[in-house]
């Protein structure tokens, strides 16, 4: 009987048929693409894209110039140099990431003790030039400023995470 | 004007307009069943397919064939200049000058001869040589190889797709495409030949280097085989035989039993739509399966691919073969046209 | 005036390709000349009226037989200075049995004779209403119906004979059975365990075979190539 099975589905080519129903299945199912520059796909709030130093409310940055995410690179893609200010407070004078160096490890936002230096969820910075990818202060804090409620509502969604 | 379409150059011209109705819709054809795989493949891949350039992507054939027109023709130092260069016309031109008996509708045909299935038959086997010439005029390893492969597998294949012919051939009693179509009136040949019927299918996918027997461009092996070395308008023309084959052979499958251009049951909605309609969507069902059986199976593997054929359609045809004629004998329904 | 102008054309290409086919240095574009030599003698069956024998000679010459042709000198490396190192050797040799063939020719051609009525069927024009395709038929089949079924033995014969003299079992080599894969049911061959956290392999009882076994020499037939777990 189990001979006859077989046969009987070896002649009808049972396998082929069964086959073909499946992708016929697919062939009416949604699709699954995403019209992309128009659609996106979700972002972890852990997603690590562009980098921003951020400000306090009242707008004083905050990045002390303690250097430990100059230290922690292991890419060694971040040079800051520091001076105190006029008024005696302890602030960058230079701030360069070169992101065609950066790993987008993260390690620079776990090593930073006031949330100053972050990754935000921006990964569409495609430049025609590489000389547009060394980001200096005045850049990472432009991208703070733009970013600043997403990256406040990304590191509040991770806080319980850290 | 009748007087004038008797005389020698008023018959060229005539043929001349035939010959460019036929082939300007088959070339618009072809481009759209280059978009219509790659819709067919995404969609049975839950992807969308080409849908930027144009509405719903309907311009993609164009913008690939200025693609492919813009870019520059290399021929490789090693090459054998004028066999690689007339590979691909001849692939090409072989796929068009097929369509000559192709009847569309009843007696629409450019030429309508005694031995139509003959003369397909014949164009069909032709097929091979532009890969053959191309695989060593190529001068390389890979084109070689591709060029072997499908010298090989096209021969194994078109000894069962005969014998799948002389059975249509025997239900009939005339090699002429229209007379075939016409002996279908009351049943197509798929329904009775139904075995004959995949066979001569599964075949026609080994004769046009289809997937899952697509080992002559394999590219998981051989790159792109055959055609490793052209590049441009000479690859173009490859791709446009290729899928002129395809559209061939989904029309000779139409004749030979899906009943060409008649109406399904031959009853009241069906014969609303003109014939030529009628042969048009049958193609396009069988075009819509080879997309389909591209979707679903792998590659064969080369042996398997020569056990088939050899081994497994060939004894079954030949067998198949003699019942039909044995049943049309015992009951007196051979026909005496 | 069309159909002459045809003729002398297929007919001097015809020519032309057949003595390519022996002049030319390559043995490919020989083969191809060869080809295009069949095509005009297609072409001129055609303008004959006699449309099966074209296509047929299509077909099976140069839909087949040429491309086995051409499938063989393509992969052959052939080595010319070699080819033509003995050829003044063996001139006179050539050349004596090119001379025993022309007299044979001579004799067959100084002694033909046609059959009597061959003369008046020349004149007798062929049935328009019976196409030639089935007339060849009729003659094959009835008058000539032994001689064609010899005919097709002797192939067989020929082809079987080609087929004993070639074909290698080796008893050693590995054959993929088919059937028996597509027969295998994954509840034959599959087992389905409750895989506990930080237990090893071993304790599970999943044991692989161990690799450095020799494998039986007797049963390499029943080992098939996929799924042997090895």
């Amino acid at each position: 009987m189990a001979f006859l099975d077989r046969t009987a589905r070896a002649l009808l080519l049972g396998e082929l048929v069964s086959g073909m129903a499946l992708t016929l299945r697919y062939f009416f199912k949604p699709k699954a693409t995403l019209n992309y520059p128009y659609e996106k796909g979700p972002i972890s709030p852990r997603f690590k894209g562009e980098h921003a130093l951020r400000r306090y409310p009242n707008g004083e940055e905050r990045c002390i110039a303690c250097k430990l995410c100059e230290a922690v690179c292991p890419a060694q893609a971040i040079t800051i140099e520091a001076e105190p200010r006029e008024d005696g407070s302890r602030r960058t004078t230079r701030y360069d990431i070169d992101m065609t160096k950066c790993i987008y490890c993260g390690l620079c936002e776990e090593a930073c003790p006031v949330d100053a230096i972050v990754e935000g969820p921006n990964f569409e910075f495609a430049t025609e030039t590489r000389e547009e990818l060394m980001y200096d202060k005045h850049r990472l804090l432009a991208n703070g400023d733009r970013w600043e409620p997403e990256l406040a509502r990304r590191l509040e969604l991770d806080a319980p995470y850290r | 004007m009748i007087e004038f379409l008797k005389t020698p150059a008023g018959f060229a011209i005539l043929t001349l307009v035939q010959a460019l109705s036929l082939l300007v819709p088959l070339l618009i054809l072809v481009a759209y069943l280059t978009y219509a795989e790659r819709k067919v493949l995404g969609a049975m891949q839950l992807r969308k397919g080409p849908n930027v350039v144009g509405p719903f992507g309907l311009f993609q054939p164009f913008a690939d064939a200025i693609k492919m027109l813009m870019k520059e023709t290399i021929i490789p130092t090693g090459a054998n200049r004028a066999l690689f260069i007339m590979a691909p016309m001849l692939t090409f031109s072989l796929a068009m000058i097929a369509w000559a008996v192709i009847p569309v509708n009843d007696g629409w045909a450019i030429a309508d001869i005694n031995v139509g299935v003959l003369y397909l038959f014949a164009i069909s086997s032709l097929g091979v040589y532009g890969i053959i010439i191309a695989g060593w005029a190529s001068n390389s390893k890979y084109p070689f190889m591709g060029a072997l492969r499908s010298a090989a597998q096209m021969v194994s294949y078109e000894v069962s797709m005969g014998f799948v012919m002389v059975t249509v051939l025997l239900c009939v009693g005339s090699l002429n495409l229209n007379d075939i179509v016409t002996a279908q009136t009351r049943l197509w040949f798929a329904v009775p030949l139904f075995p004959m019927f995949v066979i001569f299918f599964i075949s026609t996918l080994a004769e046009t280097n289809r997937s899952p027997f697509d080992l002559p461009e394999g590219e998981s092996e051989i790159v792109a085989g055959f055609f490793v070395e052209y590049s441009s308008m000479s690859f173009a023309l490859f791709f446009l035989g290729e899928y002129a084959n395809m559209i061939l052979m989904a029309a000779m499958t139409t004749i030979l039993f899906l009943g060409g251009w008649l109406a399904p049951f031959g009853i009241a909605p069906f014969t609303w739509l003109p014939g030529p309609l009628w042969f048009f969507l049958k193609i396009c069902a069988v075009l819509f399966v080879f997309l389909w059986v591209r979707a679903t199976f792998p590659r064969y593997r080369y042996d398997q691919l020569m056990r088939l054929g050899w081994k497994v359609f060939l004894p079954f045809s030949l067998f198949y073969l003699v019942l039909v004629a044995g049943v049309l004998l015992a009951f007196g329904w051979l026909p005496n046209a | 005036m069309i159909a002459a102008l045809a003729f002398y054309l297929f007919a001097a290409i015809l020519l032309v390709s057949a003595v390519m086919v022996v002049t030319a240095r390559n043995p490919v574009h020989a083969v191809l000349f060869l080809i295009l030599a069949f095509f005009n003698a297609s072409a001129l069956f055609l303008l004959a009226g006699a449309e099966f024998l074209a296509m047929i000679l299509v077909i099976v010459y140069v839909g087949a037989v040429a491309v086995l042709f051409l499938f063989v000198v393509m992969m052959l490396d052939v080595n010319f200075s070699q080819l033509r190192e003995g050829f003044q050797r063996y001139a006179p040799i050539g050349a004596a049995v090119g001379l025993v063939l022309l007299v044979e020719l001579a004799l067959v051609l100084g002694g033909w004779k046609f059959a009597p009525g061959a003369a008046s069927l020349r004149m007798a024009p062929i049935d328009p209403a019976v196409d030639n395709t089935r007339q060849l038929g009729q003659l094959l089949y009835t008058d000539y119906v032994l001689l064609f079924q010899a005919a097709g033995l002797v192939l067989l014969v020929a082809m079987i004979g080609a087929i004993v003299l070639t074909l290698r079992d080796r008893q050693t080599s590995r054959h993929q059975v088919i059937a028996r894969q597509v027969a295998r049911h994954p509840h034959e061959t599959l087992v389905m365990m409750e895989v506990k956290t930080g237990a090893g392999v071993a304790e599970l009882g999943i044991l692989r075979p161990p690799v450095d076994e020799p494998e039986p020499a007797g049963d390499a037939h029943e080992s098939h190539g996929h799924g042997g777990g090895h």
